[in-house]
């Protein structure tokens, strides 16, 4: 009874909070939700997929974004895009690598070895400042660098549901949130692209894809929407390279945990049954191997 | 309470040692023969529940610190390279991340339990006291692990959080230099936030053994609140206790690796993922949402400085809740008025936590005023009155009776507490 009128009296105590959830600013263009092969409890990357994206990276992005935590040899680490160790090997040896300094105290330039990191494409910031006018950022783990916000109560079903392709969902949307014109009483200041789902709109890089631009051999449709989505899965890789392996660990986690809960919860039953049977008898007593003084 | 049953080894090495170090004997009185209540409930499986998760805090951490560098250069690429490079790597870093929010989340609701069923009130003061300290040092060492990634967040949690102490006159800015190590966050700051974050576990197991000596003292509490009189009331720490513990670890354990497995960065904000830049400032800096609460009543304060004591005042006053609540009835079962008042005070906090988590701005601000009001009406003006005004419920004269519903008729009226100790 005290309990129902605790719940009522919580009920009304939130009803008040109402209006402030009401003044809520009216929320910006929200990224649409994708289906990600790698979602939920047994996702998986899509090697094919995850191939393409590495060609958009490798034919578009990587003019301005490095990638530095990404090593030639994860290409070819199980739960990636499924590379050889050969393949990965001759994409090294495509890139020119510093290394040195050799006898002569000199630094030198050789092709690259599968234990090499992919090279930055700009020396320092600095550089990369004077050309842009702005430091593009590095893609190692963007994917889990950006996001955007669900709010109450989303993200509780979010929690449930194992929803956390924020990222890639954002990332997805930019690629092809850019328009033309912006909207009537949106100005976007010079040197800006304007990006629907951009925060405040004005984004520094202008649209990086268009149709045709990447050739794909697998068939797979040559548009901005399935390059965005094939650059996401790769960078969601490249961030969360051991992501396969978290999934099936966490099931087999999950199906010892579940048998040991339910082992436990019948010994707890069959323990405390005495007391329940027996409640005269309840005394604080030892085990048996330890018999008691007087 | 009951003669507890001496320990007397079988094994003739153990016979040995108990004549020279008897902490055999001391296992099995506290461990084994230990007299619980027998009506303690699921809600009183948490303090084992907090033992593990600090035991995993500090294994995951230790090895973590294995191959985690304290650089600003480096620590954000060496966590990176425990993500990517360290056999299981991923493991420990979100079995750590996520232990600190699964370790925060069971120590608030051991501490709602505790309100709930009055556990704080003589002779459980010094329990009580500890346990907040515990609180105070959990808070200290997950706000330095937060910067330990030296991501975004990390940073700008670092700078805002020292920024408070500034607000104290005269000394403040000296207090936050020194804080520091130099002029802003930055080498100094993350050097010693890594040994303090390393050395406070330790601190926090040495005031949990304090902790639990002092609930071997004074016993535990119980549902109804009132002592056990007999053995009839009581069953022994092993095996009723650990085998409700270990059931209750291993659910708890479910939803732990739920976050760990399968939304590890749920709980995270995206923005710890962008290396620490001093010159760009996050949109929004939110700290972890264990902190929330706190962080919508230091906000709901216009003034710097006032903010800054209604934020500490919020968990000083835990320190003196037993003397606080005047009524004499411990369990909330037995205090109708009380128990409304308390489930306000839940709501209220997680209120807080959700206003935390909002800018200051609007409604958002008047609504952390009121839930700031109340959470310290709760304490300083609710609890002191309603303990002389409220008409309480008769208590059962024994847990035996309260369970099984003999002896003395319910609604007979109940002794005072104390009688109870005859």
């Amino acid at each position: 009874m005290a309990f129902r009128r605790s719940i009522i009296l919580a009920l009304a105590l939130a009803a008040l909070a109402l209006p402030a959830l009401a003044q809520e600013p009216a929320h910006e263009e929200t990224p649409p939700k994708n289906r990600w092969s790698f979602a939920g409890p047994f996702g998986k990357y899509d090697e094919a997929q995850l191939q393409r994206g590495f060609k958009v990276y490798r034919e578009v992005c990587s003019v301005c974004h490095g990638i530095k935590m990404l090593a030639f040899r994860n290409l070819a680490d199980p739960g990636g895009p499924g590379f050889s160790t050969a393949q990965a090997e001759a994409i090294a040896a495509e890139y020119k690598v510093q290394d040195g300094p050799n006898d002569q105290g000199e630094m030198f330039e050789r092709p690259g070895r599968l234990a090499d990191y992919f090279p930055a494409p700009f020396p320092n910031d600095q550089a990369a400042r004077a050309r842009f006018n702005a430091v593009p950022p590095d893609f190692s783990v963007i994917a889990k660098a950006r996001g955007y916000e669900r709010g109450f109560p989303y993200w509780v079903f979010d929690m449930l549901t194992q929803y956390q392709e924020h990222g890639v969902d954002y990332i997805t949307a930019l690629m092809q949130g850019y328009e033309d014109k912006p909207p009537a009483g949106v100005t976007v200041p010079p040197g800006g692209f304007y990006n629907k789902y951009f925060p405040a709109h004005a984004i520094a890089m202008p649209p990086p894809l268009s149709d045709k631009r990447v050739d794909y051999t697998d068939g797979a449709p040559t548009t901005v929407e399935q390059y965005a989505k094939d650059i996401s899965s790769f960078l969601m890789w490249a961030a969360e390279p051991s992501l396969e392996q978290r999934k099936r660990v966490g099931m087999q986690v999950f199906i010892f945990l579940v048998i040991l809960a339910g082992l436990l919860y019948f010994t707890k039953k069959k323990v405390w049954r005495e007391v329940e049977l027996h409640p005269e008898d309840l005394q604080p007593r030892p085990p048996a191997e330890y018999p008691r003084t007087p | 309470m009951s003669a507890h049953a001496t320990y007397q080894p079988r094994n003739a090495f153990m016979r040995w040692l108990e004549r020279r170090l008897p902490i055999g004997g001391l296992v099995y009185s506290s461990f084994v023969v230990y007299p619980t209540p027998r009506n303690l409930n699921y809600w009183w499986t948490f303090g084992g529940i907090l033992t593990f998760m600090l035991a995993v805090q500090i294994l995951t951490g230790i090895v973590l610190a294995m191959h985690y560098m304290p650089h600003v250069d480096y620590a954000f690429d060496s966590v990176e390279h425990i993500m990517r490079d360290v056999n299981y790597g991923w493991l420990l870093r979100y079995a750590h991340a996520n232990g600190a929010s699964m370790f925060f989340l069971a120590a608030y609701i051991h501490v709602f339990r505790g309100m709930y069923y009055g556990s704080y009130k003589e002779p459980r003061e010094v329990l009580w006291i500890l346990g907040v300290i515990i609180l105070i040092l959990m808070i200290m060492t997950g706000f330095m692990g937060y910067v330990l990634p030296w991501g975004q967040m990390s940073f700008w949690a670092a700078t805002v959080i020292t920024n408070l102490f500034s607000a104290i006159p005269v000394v403040g800015e000296a207090i936050v230099t020194w804080l520091w190590g130099g002029y802003a966050v930055g080498e100094p700051t993350l050097n010693r936030f890594y040994a303090l974050h390393y050395l406070l576990p330790f601190v926090i197991v040495g005031v949990v053994g304090l902790h639990i000596w002092a609930l071997h003292v004074a016993g535990q509490n119980n549902p109804d609140g009132i002592e056990p009189q007999s053995e009839h009331d009581t069953v022994a720490f092993t095996p009723y206790a650990t085998i409700k513990d270990s059931f209750l670890i291993i659910v708890f354990c479910l939803l732990f690796a739920w976050f760990v497995f399968y939304i590890p960065n749920f709980l995270g904000h995206p923005d710890n993922y962008i290396p620490a830049n001093r010159s760009v400032t996050p949109a929004h800096i939110v700290p972890e949402w264990y902190y929330l609460p706190f962080y919508a009543i230091l906000r709901a304060i216009p003034n710097k400085l006032l903010g800054v004591i209604a934020l500490a005042a919020s968990l000083v006053v835990l320190f003196f809740l037993p003397w606080l609540d005047t009524s004499r009835v411990r369990s909330a079962r037995y205090r109708p008025v009380y128990r409304q008042f308390f489930w306000a005070f839940v709501v209220v906090c997680i209120g807080l936590g959700w206003l935390g988590s909002k800018p200051p701005e609007g409604n958002y601000v008047l609504f952390a005023r009121i839930f700031t009001v109340y959470y310290f009406a709760y304490f300083l003006i609710i609890l002191p009155v309603l303990g002389r005004v409220e008409r309480t419920k008769p208590l059962p004269t024994s847990i035996a009776q309260a369970v099984l519903g003999t002896g003395l008729p319910i609604g007979a009226p109940a002794p005072p507490p104390s009688a109870h100790k005859a």
